[in-house]
């Protein structure tokens, strides 16, 4: 009992979020997420979505700075 | 709480691409420079045939402006959110770490799997260096590296769980990282290299573009997770006033 006194007053236990109750998030969100890295990283490159070369030119440095392979 | 995370991570994420974008701006926007010069004296030389001609859709100064720093802002937004998402998982689940360490590790290891390993294989190219014909290649051999680089970490940090519960923390996870860098050393030796590097592109303007590309993913990757890790913290403690007083209290 007398360690009770060493306890830290901010205690490091976290309580993990269920993982059901992560997954519908994870999944739409994260397809939206990747598909926001697909334009910045790649649409308009080896592959394109919308056509045109407008994506491509604009985010031009951002993507080669980024690394990904542009052209 | 899920949508409050992902919220969070958006915008510590435009946060560290505003960051990045800084960055990129005064270390690597010289040496795109240089490499665009290079690739338009090269075609000048080669007789100008096509390339030359091209129209210009978007003018050099919004590219190194207004489209950079759109680029790497939402890049930073989606990166924040998928960080904000891989963090929803792992608090709790990795030891007894503080939320905030939790979300320093992970950004550590999100830099490790999304850019350190992909690209020691396949490092960031400025304009001019790598062949229009093989694009369609790279950007397979890239997206697969990638992909693989992500699952095989996730399946690292599942063993080092398992091996903690059996060997400890430290031991776990040093068996896990070995275990990591082993398939890591297997997966560079089987893939495909690519050199394409014109033979009269200055080397120290291909290390300088590199070593910037991976500086802008490092100061993004810094500023999510300790950013994250630091509102996630002033989050929790602004929500629980009463044990603050009573901390305040009992160090009185």
């Amino acid at each position: 009992m007398t360690n009770a006194a060493f306890a830290t007053p901010t205690s490091t236990h976290v309580e993990p979020i269920p993982v059901a109750a992560i997954l519908p998030w994870a999944v739409f969100a994260g397809l939206m997420l990747l598909l926001t890295v697909y334009f910045v990283g790649a649409e308009e490159g080896a592959t394109s979505l919308i056509g045109g070369s407008f994506v491509h030119e604009f985010v031009h440095d951002g993507r080669h700075l980024l690394g990904f392979p542009c052209h | 709480m899920v949508g409050n995370l992902l919220l969070r991570g958006m915008m510590v994420g435009v946060l560290a691409g505003l960051l990045a974008f800084g960055f990129a701006k005064v270390f690597g926007e010289p040496w795109v420079e240089y490499a665009i010069a290079f690739e338009e004296s090269a075609s000048h030389a080669s007789g100008a045939h096509g390339e030359a001609e091209e129209p210009e859709i978007v003018s050099r100064s919004t590219q190194a402006g207004a489209g950079l720093f759109t680029g790497l802002v939402v890049y930073g937004a989606a990166a924040g959110g998928l960080f904000a998402l891989a963090f929803a998982f792992a608090n709790g689940r990795l030891g007894s770490m503080s939320p905030r360490s939790t979300a320093a590790l992970l950004a550590a290891l999100g830099f490790v799997t999304v850019v350190l390993i992909p690209q020691l294989k396949y490092p960031a190219n400025p304009p001019a260096v790598g062949s229009a014909d093989t694009i369609g290649a790279r950007t397979e051999l890239f997206f697969a590296m990638l992909a693989f680089s992500i699952a095989l970490m996730a399946a690292s940090v599942m063993a080092a769980r398992r091996l903690a519960e059996r060997f400890g923390d430290w031991n776990g996870a040093t068996a896990a990282g070995l275990l990591y860098l082993a398939v890591v050393a297997v997966m560079f030796a089987a893939l495909p290299n690519i050199e394409e590097i014109p033979a009269s592109f200055s080397p120290a303007a291909l290390w300088n573009f590199r070593m910037a590309s991976i500086g802008v993913q490092a100061v993004l990757w810094a500023a999510v997770g300790l950013g994250f890790g630091a509102a996630t913290e002033y989050a929790a403690r602004s929500a629980r006033p009463p044990a603050r007083a009573a901390h305040a209290a009992a160090s009185r």
